[in-house]
C-alpha cells in the first residue's frame, strides 16, 4: 500500500494543503485538498511534474563573468539534469540583454537570459 | 559642497525605494533617490528564482527581471538619481525642514528635504548572533554571501554542504547548490516548524532529497583551516541542546540562512521609536516614524517575505510624503494604537486613525490551522497561519470608525 501512497503540500496558495494521492492501478484518489486548484496540482504532479530551472552561463567580455538563465516554461521534471549539464557547458559573448534567447528548443523550452550583461570595456 | 533642494529624499534604491521614487514622482513631487552602491536594484540583483512581481507586475518573474522592470518603470517617469552616495547622516530641523548629508566621490551633498523616505533594507544574522560555538575556520558564509558567489560570479562555495536556518533566501541557496552538483548534507533549524515559504520547502529541499532538521541546533564547528564538520543536536522546548544527542556531519563548507535584521541605523541615531519585535521603527498607516516627515519602507520597516510588498510598502511611504507636505503633517484626529494578541508577533502599521482604508502585516508566534484572525470586529476566516508566511490585509476605514475603538486589538482565534 504505502508505495502507492504518495504525500505532497500543496504550493498554491498559502494555506498548503497536505494532499494525499493514492494509486490504485490505473486511477488516482486524491484527498486533503481544500479546493480544486489543489486537486489539479497534486494530478499535474504526479502525472507529470514539471519545474522552471535557473542557473548562471559563462560569459565571454562581459562585465560579469556570468549571466543568469532560466527556462521560459516549466520543463519536465527528469529533464533538469540535462539543463544542468548544458549550462554548464555552453558560453555566451557579451552583451546581452533581459530575455535574449541563449539556448533554442532544449526540453520543449528556450533557455532565456534574466539579467544584462554589458560588454566588458 | 553641493546644495539641493527636494520635496522627499529617499535613501537606498533597491525595490521599496525605487517603488516609492516612481509614485513620488508621479504624485508630483521633487525626488531625489540616493544609493550607496554603483548599481541600482538593491538584494533582488543577485536572485536568479522565480518569485518576484506577482502582485506587483502581475507575472512570477525572477529576482533580476523584476527589478530590470522596475527600473525601466523608473527611468520612463525620471526621477533624480545619486549614486556611490553615502548618507553620512540626518538632520531633523523642522516640520519641513530635514536635510540629508551624502558623501560621494563628487563631493559632499547637503539635500534640503521637506520628507524622507527611508529604504535601506536588511542585513543577514550572522554566526556571532546565533550562539554557535566552536572553530572559526574558512568556509563559512551566510547565505547571501554564497548568492552573490554562485549567480553574479559563478563561483561554487564548497562541495559538502550544511545550511543552519531554513530561511528562504537558504532553502532557495540550497536548491541552487544541488543543481550546480553540490552535495547539501541538511539544513539545520532550531524552531520546530520552517523558516521559509512552503513553495521553497517543495522545490527547493523536497525535490532534491535535502533533509530538514527540525527542532536541531548546531552545537560546534569544527575545522582547523577548512571546515570539516559540524555537531548537531536536538533542542528541548527551551532551545537549549540535549547533549546525549548529539552527532556529526562531515562538511567543508557552512551557510548560515537565519533570517535578516532591518539597517535602521541612521534612524537610531537621531531617536526614532524601534520596535523590538520587528527590530524596524514604530509607524503609522502612511509609514511615518515617531519623527515627524521621516518615512520608511520595505526590509527596513519589517521583514517582508515577497518583494512586491516592499514595493507597496515603498507606494504608501510616498502617498504619506504627499499628503504631509500639502498639509505640513499627516492630519488627523487622533492615532489609534494596534494591540498585540494572541498568537501574534507582531503587525504594521503600529497606529492607524480609522480614517482611511489601511493595508496591515502581521506575523503569528507559531503554526495553527482553522483560526479566525480577528482584527476589531472584523473576522476573517483562515485555514492556517504560519510564521513563515506574513499576513497582509486590507482593513476599511469604517471598520474602526463606526464603532469608536481606542485600541484596536489584533488577535488570532482558534474557530
Ligand atoms: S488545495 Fe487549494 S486551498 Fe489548499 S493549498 Fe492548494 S490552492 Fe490552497
Amino acid at each position: 500500500m504505502s508505495n502507492n501512497e504518495i504525500e505532497l503540500i500543496c504550493i498554491i496558495c498559502p494555506i498548503g494543503c497536505s494532499i494525499k494521492v493514492y494509486k490504485v492501478l490505473d486511477n488516482i484518489k486524491i484527498e486533503g485538498a481544500l479546493c480544486p486548484r489543489g486537486v489539479n496540482y497534486a494530478r499535474q504532479e504526479i502525472l507529470d511534474p514539471k519545474r522552471i530551472v535557473m542557473s548562471v552561463v559563462k560569459v565571454k567580455n562581459g562585465d560579469l563573468p556570468v549571466v543568469s538563465v532560466k527556462t521560459d516554461v516549466p520543463i519536465p521534471k527528469k529533464c533538469i539534469n540535462e539543463i544542468m549539464r548544458l549550462t554548464a557547458l555552453i558560453e555566451v559573448e557579451a552583451p546581452i540583454k533581459i530575455g535574449q534567447v541563449i539556448v533554442k528548443d532544449v526540453c520543449g523550452a528556450n533557455l532565456i537570459a534574466t539579467r544584462e550583461v554589458k560588454k566588458n570595456s | 559642497m553641493i546644495k539641493r533642494r527636494a520635496d522627499v529624499a529617499i535613501i537606498g534604491a533597491g525595490p521599496a525605494g525605487i517603488a516609492a521614487a516612481i509614485k513620488a514622482k508621479l504624485l508630483g513631487l521633487e525626488t531625489v533617490l540616493i544609493e550607496n552602491r554603483d548599481i541600482l536594484g538593491g538584494i533582488p540583483l543577485q536572485c536568479i528564482h522565480p518569485g518576484f512581481g506577482i502582485h506587483y507586475f502581475k507575472e512570477d518573474l525572477t529576482g533580476c527581471e523584476f527589478i530590470q522592470r522596475l527600473i525601466d518603470r523608473m527611468y520612463s517617469v525620471g526621477v533624480d538619481l545619486i549614486l556611490n552616495a553615502y548618507v553620512h547622516s540626518i538632520e531633523f530641523n523642522s516640520y519641513i525642514e530635514k536635510r540629508v548629508n551624502v558623501i560621494t566621490p563628487n563631493g559632499v551633498y547637503k539635500i534640503d528635504t521637506k520628507t524622507i523616505i527611508y529604504a535601506t533594507g536588511a542585513r543577514e544574522r550572522h554566526l556571532f548572533e546565533l550562539n554557535i560555538f566552536g572553530d572559526r575556520p574558512d568556509g563559512v558564509y551566510t547565505a547571501g554571501e554564497a548568492q552573490t558567489l554562485m549567480d553574479l560570479y559563478g563561483i561554487l562555495p564548497g562541495e559538502n554542504i550544511v545550511i543552519i536556518g531554513s530561511g528562504d533566501v537558504g532553502l532557495i541557496m540550497a536548491r541552487r547548490f544541488a543543481l550546480e552538483g553540490a552535495n547539501v548534507k541538511a539544513v539545520i533549524e532550531i524552531m520546530p516548524y520552517p523558516g521559509g515559504l512552503i513553495r521553497n520547502i517543495v522545490q527547493c529541499l523536497r525535490d532534491f532529497n535535502i533533509p530538514l532538521y527540525l527542532s536541531h541546533t548546531v552545537t560546534d564547528i569544527i575545522g582547523s583551516k577548512r571546515v570539516e564538520s559540524v555537531k548537531v543536536a536536538k533542542v528541548d522546548e527551551n532551545l537549549r541542546p540535549i547533549k546525549s544527542t548529539e552527532f556529526e556531519i562531515p562538511c567543508d563548507t557552512i551557510v548560515i540562512a537565519a533570517g535578516l535584521i532591518p539597517n535602521i541605523e541612521l534612524l537610531e541615531k537621531i531617536g526614532v521609536a524601534m520596535d523590538p519585535k520587528t527590530r524596524g521603527p514604530i509607524v503609522n498607516e502612511f509609514l511615518e516614524t515617531s519623527i515627524p516627515g521621516i518615512f520608511v519602507a520595505g526590509n527596513a520597516l519589517v521583514i517582508n517575505d515577497l518583494v512586491d510588498y516592499a514595493a507597496e510598502q515603498g507606494e504608501i511611504a510616498a502617498e504619506g510624503a504627499k499628503i504631509y507636505i500639502e498639509n505640513s503633517g499627516i492630519p488627523t484626529k487622533s492615532w489609534i494604537k494596534m494591540t498585540l494578541g494572541r498568537n501574534i508577533r507582531f503587525v504594521v502599521p503600529h497606529y492607524i486613525s480609522g480614517e482611511r482604508d489601511v493595508i496591515l502585516y502581521a506575523r503569528v508566534q507559531k503554526p495553527e490551522n482553522n483560526v479566525y484572525l480577528s482584527i476589531a470586529n472584523l473576522k476573517i476566516k483562515m485555514y492556517s497561519v504560519r510564521p513563515a508566511e506574513m499576513v497582509r490585509i486590507k482593513i476599511p476605514a469604517k471598520t474602526i470608525t463606526e464603532n469608536h475603538y481606542v485600541t484596536v486589538p489584533v488577535e488570532v482565534i482558534p474557530t
